[in-house]
């Protein structure tokens, strides 16, 4: 979303909601957060930054793109994953001009918050199923990138209807938003479950979703070979 | 990249300053009244002239004002499609609505975009990180921030080898065919880059990493502030003018 899209006082009150979003989840993550948790939280952003980079056109000053919420959720954490989509959304809107400055606050509500909480919330609904076995895994990982991708367009959807141009028709607007974001949702989807399942299968230990679930080391002892006489 | 190396008053500017400078010139953009169009001239004038102040050509800026495209290409048929009255123009039947609420975002939009440019052309990626610091960003922000940018760059590298490495097993990338091996190589990219940040973090701790970064900013004084909001001095007197002359 780009600047001079929301009007100026919609933009203020998502900003607020925003900066409070973003120090609930500093205060969350501050348990999950060690220093060796620290570095996966940045490769975590650094991927999704990648797959943000990756844009289509819906309607003047609004682009479709992978948001990588679900991702960061599943294994980071909900509070870590949202400060990472944030961290990217901010740094894209410094560093890349990608996104407005202004726009900022209803960017990070829409994809790091809301976005974040709907995708987990669906993983940790299906948790037993992940847990069960790699297909499982792999079928959730998919439902949650889609439905992350899908609510957080609503979340726009939202600030349009609040701080939107009166000249498009909400309707059509809702119309295009949301169905370019079931496409994108199923791309997401794949992306999320390819990389999740990746990372499972060589090391479970970092996926967030999974924790608790380690095998205790069986050990198989094997009869001693009777004695030859 | 977006950074152009120089060293005029500009870049040498803390980045706390450019930051701080950058968000208000955009808020003063977005709130003025989308029918005074001289506001928006204003504006391009002053960014042109904090581009003569930093030796950065137009064309820099102008190349990779690119980007915006995708946001605006819609903006474009707005006039055809929006509702009200309408009027001709070239022998087109317009909505004048339709062209205003378009102009607003096509002006807007690219007038954020080339504010962050700048921003971006003057400041590394590093110093914005830091100038964030010295914003009172929690630590825990930067941090991440950090290692993100460091790891883009490990993860970039990472991808060009994993290429190089099915190129010299036979694969024969083409445009858009090689999209599909990427997409297959992608979790083990995850994975490979990971226990590479992992061998760097304990690198970093034994070279006495504590948590946090090390802040290789510069205070800025009271004459750095001064200078850099110079530039927002003048946008909200643009902005005041705007608002008072509607």
């Amino acid at each position: 979303m780009s600047d001079g899209l929301i009007n100026a006082p919609v933009s203020a009150v998502f900003g607020a909601v925003a900066v409070a979003g973003m120090a609930a989840a500093m205060a969350g993550a501050r348990r999950d957060l060690d220093d060796r948790t620290a570095p996966m939280a940045g490769l975590v952003a650094a991927f999704v930054f990648a797959t943000q980079m990756l844009n289509f056109p819906i309607l003047p000053g609004v682009s479709g793109h992978l948001l990588g919420g679900a991702l960061a959720a599943i294994l980071v954490g909900p509070w870590v994953g949202a400060l990472c989509v944030g961290i990217v959304l901010v740094v894209q809107a410094l560093v890349f001009a990608d996104g407005g400055l202004t726009a900022l606050g209803a960017n990070i509500t829409n994809m790091a918050l809301i976005g974040v909480c709907a995708g987990y919330g669906v993983a940790v609904l299906l948790r037993r199923l992940a847990r069960r076995n790699r297909p499982g895994l792999l079928a959730v990982c998919f439902v949650a990138a889609f439905v992350n991708t899908v609510v957080a367009s609503g979340g726009f959807i939202l600030q349009f209807a609040l701080g939107g141009d009166p000249a498009f028709s909400l309707g059509a607007v809702a119309g295009s938003v949301l169905g370019l974001h079931c496409l994108i949702g199923i791309g997401e989807g794949l992306i999320t479950a390819l990389t999740v399942g990746a990372v499972a299968s060589v090391r479970p230990d970092l996926v967030h979703l999974l924790r608790g679930t380690a095998r205790p080391l069986e050990l198989r002892t094997v009869p001693a070979a009777p004695k030859e006489a | 990249m977006l950074y152009r190396p120089g060293s005029s008053a500009v870049h040498r500017l803390p980045a706390q300053v450019k930051i701080v400078c950058a968000l208000l010139a955009v808020v003063c953009v977005v709130a003025t009244p989308r029918t005074q169009f001289w506001a928006f001239g204003a504006y391009l004038v002053l960014l042109a002239a904090v581009w003569a102040a930093a030796a950065v050509p137009v064309g820099h800026v102008a190349r990779r004002a690119v980007i915006e495209v995708p946001f605006v290409v819609v903006a474009l048929v707005m006039p055809f499609l929006g509702g009200g009255e309408r009027f001709r123009f070239l022998g087109m039947s317009l909505s004048e609505q339709g062209a205003l609420a378009g102009w607003n975002i096509l002006a807007k939009g690219t007038l954020g975009v080339l504010v962050s440019l700048t921003l971006a052309a003057t400041t590394t990626p590093r110093e914005l990180v830091v100038g964030l610091q010295r914003l009172h960003a929690p630590a825990v922000l930067t941090t991440i921030a950090t290692l993100m940018l460091r790891y883009l760059e490990v993860i970039a590298a990472e991808a060009r080898r994993m290429r190089t490495a099915r190129i010299s097993r036979g694969h024969d990338p083409r445009f858009l065919w090689q999209v599909g091996a990427t997409a297959r190589g992608i979790g083990a990219l995850f994975v490979r880059s990971y226990e590479r940040g992992e061998r760097v973090h304990l690198a970093m701790v034994s070279r006495g990493w504590t948590g946090r970064m090390p802040d290789g900013g510069t205070t800025a004084g009271a004459g750095a502030w001064l200078a850099g909001l110079t530039p927002v001095v003048l946008a909200a007197t643009v902005l005041a003018a705007a608002v008072l002359l509607r």
